[in-house]
């Protein structure tokens, strides 16, 4: 490995890591008219749980194929569904680049999200790892794919942000 | 036991001369919650406990709960269903730690006491001690000492369990209408194709009205009435067995012509709203007709669900008085196409714990029980179709399945 591979290696690294940082204060920020953006235009987003992943179930709680499935996820929050006002607070660790070839880079990290509800209950609301396929477009890293497993089946009363 | 429930029961009496009025102290109550294990849950009721799908092959076995009651269900050497209490008879620890798996024999990690897969005990560790010292008695009958056993009948792929003698059997229990419901769902063998629950900051019983209350269901949810799955003007109705414990509510895309609709103002029909991607809103009429939603309950804890492609079982599990779960097996069809499978895992993103619309009824159980424990006094008011428990052709603006319910909290509970 030359100086140059590890360079390299450090700053794909570093971008990666820029690119969650940045997803994660987008959802945590509120500012979730962004959070599509992460993501190419054929992009996919799933939630799902260990326990589906390790049995290979294919239903998830949560599934956008498309740019326009992310907008209707965001408007719907905003406009037609109900619930408590509450905010969410990531953090993402443990980065690992599984595999990198030709622009296409898999991946895989830790999260842990607290949830604050609006009377100021707080609890863990979910953790568990992100499977990432990650590409290069314009210059810039997106999400070709994020699949969210969550550790637990257990959602505490609804899902409605993203994690 | 009795002596418990005798000394604790007759101090509550029910407030009201029918059902039209639920006292909040039902939903808080540690003394009604501890009396509601013995008479319904342990009574006379057919609790769900699984899919025969999930345990295919001789020796599975899954767990489960009866609300409280931890239970093993596993398929024996013959082939048979059997469910017994996941309780070893020696000193009660789980036997089956694990949820699901394949055995030939259920022992206690404990102390190694084994059962067959019909739950009798086989053999005792050390049965005759060490060296001539300890072990048993003779006086010890191995059957005396199996695992607690419930009555199991297979109904249309699911598996139902009793600890009663007196529960009739399951198509009886059910009655003509919701057997001729479940049959129009589950009309070809299922496979399971995900999993999830939520856990609910409140009471079980809220949950169980929320799936009888029909007259929420295009008022609480905009997908609902926007999108057209459920709307007041949309043709179906509800139906409820002889006994007032189950109902169905069902939807279709025929149009009901009624003026007041319009003139509702109605926050949940947002005609401007609109999904710039309308895949998970595709319906494949599979079932042979043309009904967009229709939801079967079984007294106390069961939904089977159809809402347009989604179906699924709902299991409640009571958890105390201030906590339920809520599982979610979602279910294709053994001979789903690619395509309809596709479908599926895009349709489900209505329901479950994110569902566009399920997400909804997650939320408005714990509203309620966040007012109850001041309110014990006070009583919810359910007038919609007046006070009695007649089904509804053509209309869902009533509430009438609900105090079907609470008729069969009622009867079970001796209240």
């Amino acid at each position: 490995m030359t100086v140059t591979d590890i360079d390299n290696g450090l700053m794909l690294r570093l971008r990666i890591e820029a690119l969650n940082a940045d997803y994660i204060h987008c959802i945590d920020d509120d500012r979730l008219e962004e959070w599509p953006d992460s993501f190419t235009e054929d992009g996919v987003y799933r939630v799902t749980t260990r326990e589906n992943a390790d049995l290979n179930l294919p239903v998830s709680l949560i599934y956008c194929q498309g740019r326009g499935m992310f907008h209707d996820r965001i408007s719907a929050l905003r406009t037609a569904n109900i619930f408590e006002p509450h905010t969410y607070c990531h953090s993402v660790s443990a980065l690992q680049i599984l595999e990198s070839t030709g622009g296409v880079h898999r991946t895989k990290s830790n999260f842990l999200v607290t949830r604050t509800m609006s009377e100021g209950a707080m609890m863990t609301f979910a953790c568990g790892r992100y499977l990432d396929t990650i590409v290069e477009q314009d210059g810039a890293l997106k999400f070709r794919e994020r699949s969210v497993i969550l550790e637990s089946r257990r959602i505490d009363t609804l899902l409605v942000i993203p994690i | 036991m009795d002596t418990l429930q005798t000394n604790n029961a007759p101090e509550f009496v029910w407030p009201h001369d029918d059902t039209s009025r639920v006292p909040y102290r039902v939903y808080t109550d540690e003394t009604l919650y501890a009396l509601e294990q013995e008479r319904i849950f342990r009574g006379p009721v057919w609790n769900y406990l699984c899919l025969e799908c999930e345990i295919p092959n001789n020796g599975d076995y899954k767990t489960t709960y009866a609300s409280d009651t931890p239970i093993i269900v596993v398929r024996d050497e013959n082939g048979d269903i059997n469910a017994m209490v996941n309780r070893c008879a020696h000193k009660g620890s789980l036997v089956c730690y694990k949820p699901r798996g394949n055995i030939s024999e259920l022992s206690c990690v404990y102390h190694n006491w084994v059962y067959n897969l019909r739950g009798d005990l086989l053999s005792v560790a050390f049965k005759r001690g060490v060296g001539g010292k300890g072990g048993l008695t003779d006086e010890f009958d191995n059957r005396q000492h199996g695992l607690e056993k419930l009555r199991v009948e297979r109904f249309r792929g699911m598996v139902f369990g009793t600890f009663s003698d007196k529960t009739e059997p399951v198509s009886e229990y059910l009655g003509e209408e919701l057997v001729a419901s479940i049959d129009r769902v589950l009309i070809k063998p299922v496979k399971v194709l995900g999993y999830h629950s939520q856990i609910f900051p409140n009471n079980w019983k809220l949950y169980v009205e929320n799936n009888k209350d029909s007259y929420h269901a295009s008022l609480l949810h905009v997908f609902h009435n926007t999108f057209g799955v459920v709307r007041p003007t949309m043709g179906g109705g509800i139906k409820i067995s002889d006994s007032g414990w189950h109902h169905l509510s069902y939807t279709q895309r025929t149009d009901i012509a009624d003026d007041q609709i319009g003139k509702e103002k109605v926050r949940s029909r947002q005609d401007q709203y609109r999904l710039q991607d309308t895949r998970m809103m595709e319906h494949r009429l599979e079932l042979g007709d043309n009904v967009t939603n229709s939801i079967q309950t079984v007294f106390p804890t069961l939904v089977v669900q159809q809402i347009l492609n989604c179906l699924a079982t709902r299991q409640l599990i009571p958890q105390g008085p201030n906590q339920s779960e809520l599982i979610w097996t979602i279910l294709g069809f053994e001979d789903d196409d690619e395509d309809m499978l596709a479908l599926r895992v895009q349709a489900n993103n209505l329901v479950g714990p994110a569902g566009f619309i399920s997400m909804e009824d997650g939320a408005v159980g714990g509203w309620v029980q966040r007012t109850a424990k001041a309110n014990g006094r006070e009583m919810t008011v359910m007038p919609m179709g007046g006070r009695t428990i007649e089904p509804s052709e053509g209309s869902r603006v009533t509430e009438a399945a609900v105090r079907g319910f609470w008729k069969g909290w009622r009867d079970c509970m001796g209240i």
